[in-house]
């Protein structure tokens, strides 16, 4: 097995929250300088910026997963990953179908711009994009599912828009490829607080928003060669693939 | 007071777990991270939230609470109905926001133990 090098939750500057240092061809060089051989783009219900992030990953030697940070109606984040253009642009009107529209103020939460490579902007996106849409966070996963994405409820030990914190503890009822672990906690110390959640697997990643924090938190994957389904596969520990958080 | 009696003053809808209908009521609760009720919901509270998630049942069965009240008319996910009824707690509903019908719980509880609410 080979080991790659990998960061799963970064914001571009279509997040209200993303810096406008955010753009494309930023994230790209921060992810070269930073040594990550794969990056996912997650932003907060919207996957219109990773087209052109993964034009700009092939030609500079980086794999983009293609996904978003989907905010469930319990107000629970989780991160979504899709191989196929199609299945993205399924996903996509999905999220604009149960997005509620609340007009976004971008003096108070901040702009959300589509850019082309050339940090052109393309248009600047009217709902507010941070909100709850209105599905749970079962129906998102089964969403997820149909589609053959990845699934994994993002950044499991925080106090807030976490399913701990949303609901309490982990239902049985879901089954999320991995869980996500944020920079605040290392992985044993937060089994030590919760051996429930001993037999998940888990990945760390940065959430960045700004180029500066790219690759700050990152995991290790394993696999034979990189590919949408071999990183499937490590985050479910499958056939000796496998994710560990340094 | 009792579920039954906050039912028909409150005028709610009854979901399931009618067999929990004489629960006493000791106080309420209004919350809707579930995290949140986990650490300081009180044994025999009715809990007001808009939360539909099979966890707010498991929950209000850890807590030992009286009754859950869901609000705006919103109606409980499946599997919350079958562990309502498995765990004999009411599931119950209102079309009220959690502010109007939390007003009312409490001053029902408040006359009904006697006291005189001083605002």
């Amino acid at each position: 097995m080979n080991r790659f090098r990998t960061d799963l939750h970064i914001h571009t500057v279509l997040s209200p929250c993303g810096d406008l240092e955010m753009s494309p061809v930023n994230i790209i060089a921060r992810a070269k300088e930073q040594n990550l051989d794969i990056i996912g783009i997650t932003d907060h219900n919207t996957t219109r910026q990773c087209g052109v992030m993964c034009e700009l990953g092939n030609e500079n030697g980086i794999f983009v997963l293609a996904g978003a940070e989907v905010t469930t109606r319990e107000e629970i984040h989780c991160l979504v990953f899709f191989e196929k253009p199609e299945s993205l642009k399924n996903f996509q009107q999905y999220l604009e179908t149960h997005l509620p529209f609340i007009q976004n103020k971008p003096s108070y939460f901040g702009h959300q711009l589509v850019v082309d490579r050339f940090d052109n902007i393309l248009e600047e996106i009217d709902p507010l994009l941070i909100v709850g849409i209105d599905q749970s966070i079962n129906e998102v996963q089964q969403k997820v599912l149909e589609l053959g994405g990845i699934f994994i409820p993002a950044h499991i030990d925080r106090p807030r828009n976490s399913i701990l914190s949303q609901l309490g503890f982990m239902p049985d009822n879901l089954n999320p490829d991995a869980l996500e672990i944020s920079g605040r906690s290392h992985k044993d110390d937060f089994l030590n607080l919760h051996p429930e959640l001993n037999n998940y697997r888990f990945v760390r990643n940065s959430d960045a928003h700004i180029p500066e924090q790219i690759g700050r938190y990152y995991s290790h994957f394993f696999l034979d060669h990189v590919s949408f389904n071999e990183i499937a596969m490590a985050l479910r520990g499958e056939q000796n693939r496998k994710v560990t958080t340094p | 007071m009792n579920v039954s009696q906050l039912v028909e003053t409150l005028n709610l809808t009854i979901f399931s777990g009618s067999r929990g209908l004489n629960k006493p009521i000791a106080g309420g609760y209004t919350s809707d991270l579930l995290s949140d009720v986990m650490g300081n919901a009180e044994e025999g509270d009715v809990w007001i939230t808009l939360q539909t998630h099979k966890n707010v049942m498991a929950i209000a069965q850890l807590k030992d609470l009286a009754a859950v009240v869901l609000v705006k008319g919103l109606k409980p996910d499946a599997d919350t109905l079958v562990q309502s009824e498995a765990e004999g707690i009411p599931l119950l509903g209102t079309n009220e926001p959690a502010f109007d019908i939390t007003g009312k719980l409490y001053k029902l509880i408040a006359n009904d133990s006697g006291l005189t609410i001083s605002l």
